[in-house]
């Protein structure tokens, strides 16, 4: 206990005495660490802006699709019959996380005219299974379908069109399907940035087949989409296919596959980059740990008549081997704060964010991993710099050391 | 000589060092020496007849080529090197000719340091024990001071205070007032001799100076690896400016 509390109290009077020294090497470290933390760290933002994007377009892991067509005609079963068969088998299964969707216009009264918006028709799930951000409001409720004005949610363009409505107010639009439809505006999602000024919008499947005419309610053919566990989407895949082949009739072929980016890539689309990454990243900290073990060897040798002393009053050889690694270990661990620290500014900065990853929407907190890996590695380089000179230090003869 | 139990015992002690391309030098030859809690020893000795590898030995740094040492009963030649290392820190203070004072770190910190290496009370009130340390040494107020900032006679003192933090039962002085003036040393030496002598340790002073030698009970001179004791008066005699032992 008083050992490795010495060797604390000991190592740290030695970085002090050796202020200069020791500030050079770990300069050396910090910058490493810096790098290789910054490295992880955007690292770490690029992988959430490439796997948000895949799971936009796609859905989570795992996303299973289900289609049905006559192989005779191509025909798809009406909506309405597969909807209700969709539904009893996911709820079968206990599948939480289901929707529909599908791609339409619907005409808005905006004060310069009607204009038709590209609207995403879904199920009040979508907006959880594919990570649907909000800039303003809320996403969907339960319920909501059930509104006599349908619930909208909005991107930024149509928002501004309507004059930036506060959401506290209800604001409301007039909306054009059998007849004219008074919409309330919920939410309001942020422009894309490779879609900016174009509007578009979301609503929910039961409230546009409330107001739909009788032709558009008829040739609405949309996606159902299941999200489940990665672990049992084998499984059910099967088990879906087989129960809504049963409920639709035997002269429909049904199908059920997994859509999400991970089934097309193998397990980990980004491991090029991870691997890209983590090399050059160990890379820049051998360079740095170089730099200490040859800074260490210097200071120790030049402290072998120090060394010789300290034996001479009862150090022992572990003593000895102890402190000269701790001060390698608690200089490059304190570096390591520091160049943690300047990860954290330079990944955290705007300018950074948007250079390597435009059109993130939602930039995560600084990645806990990344900080604790720069520290870690910090660490173990100082513990790696200290070996050598350690076992110098244990190696000087107390006699000769101290001779003159 | 006095107790029952010595501190130190050397029988027949032989130092050799195997030379490349040479006979084996031989810098200890069959020393016998006997030492006591409480004894004063001088040893006198021209420089090159192996006072210090002598030193080496008596502090457990070294192992002799032949013969026994004895530490507080125990052959130190069964003693593994991590227990040779406690058995030192515990019991041995070392007083160098050079003073070898830690460069960088104050006079406190330099007398704290052999305490760094102890355990329990001593660790933990490693600070408030090497300042009543240096206040036996009248140094209190030279605490904060750094090495390079003190005098000779400073110095000394300050590793003095250090020899003895850990109330050593042996302490070790080699040469310790061979870079002092005359008078320095001689303060410096009776301080020394009543600090050692107030606290019960058994005192080895290694010099070259009949004068210092004079101050212990026990006279014994090295002349060419041989150790003999020696009357006090012999080394008194020889104690005389155009002298050298
Ligand atoms: N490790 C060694 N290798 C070679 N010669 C040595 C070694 N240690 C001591 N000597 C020699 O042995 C002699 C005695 O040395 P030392 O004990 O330092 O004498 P003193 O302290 O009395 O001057 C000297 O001649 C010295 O050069
Ligand atoms: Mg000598």
């Amino acid at each position: 206990m008083t050992g490795i509390v010495g060797a604390f109290v000991e190592a740290w009077a030695e970085l002090r005495i050796h202020k200069t020294r020791v500030l050079l090497s770990l300069i050396g470290v910090a910058v490493a660490v810096a790098a290789l933390t910054s490295v992880v760290g955007l690292g770490a933002i690029t992988q959430q802006a490439t796997t948000e994007n895949y799971e936009r377009q796609s859905g989570r892991p795992a996303t299973l699709i289900v289609s049905a067509y006559d192989p005779v005609t191509g025909a798809a079963p009406p909506a309405a019959a597969f909807s209700a068969a969709f539904t009893e088998v996911t709820d079968r299964y206990s599948v939480s996380w289901t929707t529909r969707s599908t791609y339409t216009q619907v005409f808005v009264d905006f004060v310069d005219g009607l204009t038709p918006v590209d609207t995403t028709v879904v199920d009040v799930d979508y907006g959880t299974m594919h990570r649907v951000q909000l800039s303003q409001g809320s996403w969907f409720a339960d319920g909501d379908e059930e509104r006599l004005a349908p619930a909208l949610v909005v991107n930024e363009t149509v928002w501004k069109r309507l004059g930036s409505p506060d959401l506290r107010t209800h604001p409301t639009v007039t909306v054009q399907g059998a007849g004219n439809v008074t919409a309330v505006i919920v939410g309001v999602t942020p422009d894309l940035p490779y879609n900016q000024d174009y509007p578009t919008m979301y609503m929910l499947y039961d409230s546009y087949m409330a107001i739909a005419t009788p032709q558009q309610v008829q040739s609405i053919y949309p996606q159902y989409e299941a999200w489940v566990p990665v672990g049992i989407s084998d499984d059910l895949t099967a088990l879906i296919q087989r129960d809504i082949a049963g409920a639709l009739g035997d002269d429909l072929q049904v199908s059920v596959s997994r859509q999400d980016y991970l089934v097309y890539q193998g397990e980990d689309p980004l491991l090029p980059i991870k691997l890209l990454v983590g090399g050059v990243s160990i890379l820049v900290l051998l360079l740095g740990a170089l730099g200490l073990v040859n800074i260490s060897l210097v200071t120790v040798r030049q402290r072998i008549r120090e060394i010789g002393i300290r034996r001479s009053f009862g150090a022992t050889a572990g003593r000895v081997f102890f402190a000269v690694m701790m001060e390698s270990v608690v200089a490059a661990a304190a570096a390591g704060v520091v160049g943690v620290f300047i990860a954290v500014v330079v990944v955290k900065n705007p300018a950074v964010i948007n250079f390597i990853a435009a059109g993130i929407t939602d930039v995560p907190a600084f990645p806990i991993e990344a900080a604790l890996l720069g520290l870690g590695a910090a660490t173990f380089v100082g513990a790696l710099a200290g070996l050598l000179p350690a076992l110098v230090a244990v190696r000087v003869k107390v006699i000769d050391a101290i001779r003159y | 000589m006095s107790e029952a139990r010595p501190l130190l015992e050397l029988e027949g002690v032989t130092r050799t060092v195997e030379l490349p391309d040479d006979e084996p030098l031989h810098i200890l030859r069959g020393v016998n020496l006997t030492v006591s809690v409480g004894d004063h020893v001088s040893i006198v000795g021209r420089s090159g007849s192996g006072k210090s590898t002598l030193l080496n030995l008596l502090g457990l740094l070294d192992n002799p080529t032949k013969g026994e040492i004895r530490f507080d009963g125990k052959r130190i030649a069964d003693m593994s090197a991590n227990q040779r290392d406690r058995a030192r820190g515990r019991d041995v203070g070392f007083i160098f000719q050079q003073f070898n004072l830690l460069g960088g770190r104050t006079a406190l910190e330099n007398a704290m340091t052999p305490l760094l290496y102890a355990s329990g009370r001593q660790f933990w009130r490693r600070e408030q024990i090497a300042l009543e340390m240096l206040d036996r040494v009248g140094l209190s107020h030279r605490a904060q001071s750094m090495p390079e900032k003190l005098s000779g006679g400073e110095q000394q003192r300050v590793a003095i205070a250090r020899a003895l933090v850990r109330g050593p039962r042996l302490i070790l002085a080699d040469e310790p007032t061979g870079a002092l003036d005359v008078e320095t040393g001689a303060s410096v030496m009776a301080l020394l001799d009543e600090v050692a002598h107030s606290s019960g340790a058994a005192l080895i002073t290694i010099t070259h100076d009949a004068n210092i030698a004079a101050l212990a009970r026990q006279h014994y001179r090295l002349d060419r690896g041989v150790l003999a004791p020696v009357d006090v008066n012999r080394v008194l005699a020889l104690a005389q400016p155009e002298v050298t032992l």
